[in-house]
């Protein structure tokens, strides 16, 4: 009797006990001892930082992985200011950032004496798209787009005509990122000269793909994207010329590499801790993005690095690792 | 006049039938609100059925399953995201339902209800199950995975953490459950000489184990859907390995489709399809378990 109840009582215990035991089965063949890579490198490599070049530090660490079977990468997403934050801490050794390190994140690592090495990993366009029957607008001015974004035309601009005369009567539906993107940030800094100013009557969404319905199923629609999407979309909506002040550009590879593409087109980076990088794991991580970059930033849909970009990036490699 | 027998007789032959038009009308219509409030929710369940078996019926096959994350959408899987659910979420059980419980059975059955700590305790559990899980996730950060018990990114903290999260409902489930066993059998058990404790540990806790198994399960199975307070304690979005301990690094389910939906590929969508599909399974899985497990222990009791 008695025990019959304590086995009721154990129903409890068995519940939760089948939980952790149905995990316990798969990782015996986890750990192996080092020794079957190629160069033998093993260790661990802890990324972390901005979504924007999340894809392309885990295309890295995927392929570097299989070469080097005992190094493990591991790539988490915590925004670029985030990723700074453990990174100064000392808790990742790659931290990945859609902007240049700021002055107080440098010091709040130099705090902790931890010294980042930067690299430019790729190059990112933000496009700003329209409708394909739109004939009407196929260069639009920072100023422009500045009256069309800004906090201050929240309800008052809202037709094509108020922005140029010469622009039909036709109402102005805007798509755009939602306030969790580094897409957002990047265009609001761009565009409205602060980050995080933006008119709240437009259509946000954390999801680009409900940018490019929104402006393929309206007209009069504008919406601002990553540079992939646009190429990955191209025919359901058409990226505009974009004038930062010295005459239209269009969004491509070669405007954004060569710096004619303004101010719509950015730098990625990746800060390496040096101490890491000493590591020659790390170190022979870094050289494998060097050898690979092409590849990384074209499957992932960025901009490869200029020449003059991969050899400064050689250069900075080769001070650190000494070779 | 009709004699009262014959009303009887009446009622007898069908009570559900009203008699008066304006009551007919009436009954009808809260009927036809009762089928509408069963089809919205049978409806939303099998739209997001068929939306996602339709969405990734491409990607549902074994490779989903066996494969690790890849940054390459025909080889990608989610295999070390589905053992780092069943960690993360069979640590936070481990945790949670032990704790949870033994503070459901002091609160019911040990704490005087009109000492003004217990009544304290019993506010805060309430208030603590309606805080967002994000503000467990920046405790977390600051407590568990840093400062105090510095455990770094690893599952032991996010177990932790949805510990955190879980508990007050865990703890209402249980005390729901201890509530409903009859104060007789208390009362029983006490007159023939059992001590408390002895009361608690062979007569109300075994009665009241099937409905304590169905809560906590159901509430623990809400940490398998949990990705806000992850985020901010470091589950990783990529990683090639499973788990291999407490202090592992690890992702989650409902990362991994987060991480597939932001690709800027197309031939990832329908990998997030089938991800979702393979964590309704779990979650449908750990629901069973509960359904099963109070069946069975509801009829050993008879």
């Amino acid at each position: 009797m008695t025990r019959n109840r304590m086995y009721r009582l154990g129903a409890l215990g068995v519940a939760c006990f089948l939980l952790v035991a149905a995990c316990g089965g798969g990782n015996t063949d986890g750990e192996t001892p080092s020794g079957g890579g190629d160069a033998g490198l093993a260790g661990t490599i802890v990324i972390d930082g901005s979504s924007t070049v999340t894809p392309l530090m885990t295309i890295a660490a995927e392929d570097f992985q299989l070469a080097n079977p005992d190094v493990r990468v591991t790539v988490a997403t915590s925004g670029t200011g985030g990723g700074f934050e453990k990174f100064c801490v000392g808790e990742t050794d790659v931290s990945m950032a859609s902007r240049p390190i700021s002055d107080d994140e440098s010091s709040a690592c130099a705090e902790n004496g931890i010294e980042p090495v930067e690299f430019i990993v790729a190059n990112d366009a933000l496009s700003v798209v329209v409708n394909p029957g739109n004939d009407w607008s196929s260069c639009l001015t920072v100023d422009q787009l500045n009256t069309m974004w800004a906090p201050e035309s929240e309800g008052t601009i809202d037709n094509w005509n108020q922005i140029d005369p010469s622009f039909p009567d036709q109402p102005l539906q805007l798509f755009g990122a939602g306030s969790d993107s580094g897409t957002f940030d990047y265009f609001t800094a761009e565009i409205n000269g602060e980050e995080g100013a933006i008119r709240t009557d437009y259509n946000p969404s954390e999801d680009d793909n409900v940018t490019i319905v929104g402006v393929e199923g309206d007209v009069g629609g504008l919406g601002f994207l990553g540079l992939s999407y646009v190429l990955e979309n191209e025919g359901r909506i058409s990226a505009v010329e974009v004038d930062g002040g010295s005459g239209c550009v269009a969004p491509s590879a070669e405007s954004v590499i060569d710096g004619s593409y303004t101010p719509l087109g950015r730098p990625l980076f990746v800060y390496f801790k040096a101490e890491s990088l000493e590591r020659p794991e790390v170190g022979a991580f870094a050289q494998y993005y060097a050898d690979n970059q092409e590849s990384i930033t074209e499957t992932a849909l960025f901009i490869p690095l200029s020449e003059e970009q991969a050899a400064t990036q050689q250069q900075t490699l080769d001070s650190i690792t000494g070779a | 006049m009709t004699p009262p027998s014959t009303e009887v007789a009446a009622l007898e032959v069908d009570l559900h039938t009203p008699t008066s038009k304006r009551r007919k009308v009436v009954d009808a219509l809260f009927k036809l609100f009762l089928w509408v409030s069963l089809g919205t929710a049978l409806g939303t369940l099998i739209t997001i059925l068929v939306d996602l078996i339709t969405e990734g019926s491409t990607r549902l096959n074994p490779t989903l399953v066996t494969n690790m994350p890849s940054a390459r959408p025909e080889r990608a899987g989610i295999q070390s995201a589905i053992f780092g659910s069943l960690w993360v979420v069979g640590t936070t059980a481990l945790i949670s339902i032990p704790t949870g419980v033994g503070a459901a059975i002091y609160l019911e059955e040990f704490a005087r209800k009109n000492r003004w700590y217990n009544r304290l305790i019993e506010l805060n559990i309430q208030n603590l199950a309606s805080v967002p899980s994000v503000v467990y996730g920046i405790l977390g950060l600051a407590f568990i995975a840093r400062g105090f018990l510095s455990f770094g990114f690893t599952v032991l903290t996010a177990a932790l953490i949805l510990t955190l999260v879980v508990l007050p409902t865990v703890v209402i489930a249980s005390r729901e459950a201890l509530r409903a066993v009859p104060n007789s059998l208390r009362q029983g058990s006490l007159a023939l000489g059992a001590t408390e404790w002895e009361t608690v540990y062979r007569q109300v806790l075994p009665a009241a184990v099937p409905g304590i198994a169905t809560g906590t399960i159901l509430s623990t199975s809400r940490a398998l859907g949990e990705s806000a307070p992850l985020l901010l304690v470091g589950a990783l979005t990529f990683v090639t390995f499973n788990p291999e301990g407490f202090d592992s690094p690890y992702t989650v389910l409902p990362l991994a489709i987060f991480r597939f939906i932001s690709d800027a590929r197309p031939e990832f969508r329908p990998l997030a399809a089938a991800s979702g599909l393979v964590l309704l399974l779990i979650l449908l899985g750990m629901n069973s378990f509960a359904i099963f497990l109070r069946n069975r222990y509801e009829r050993k009791l008879r």
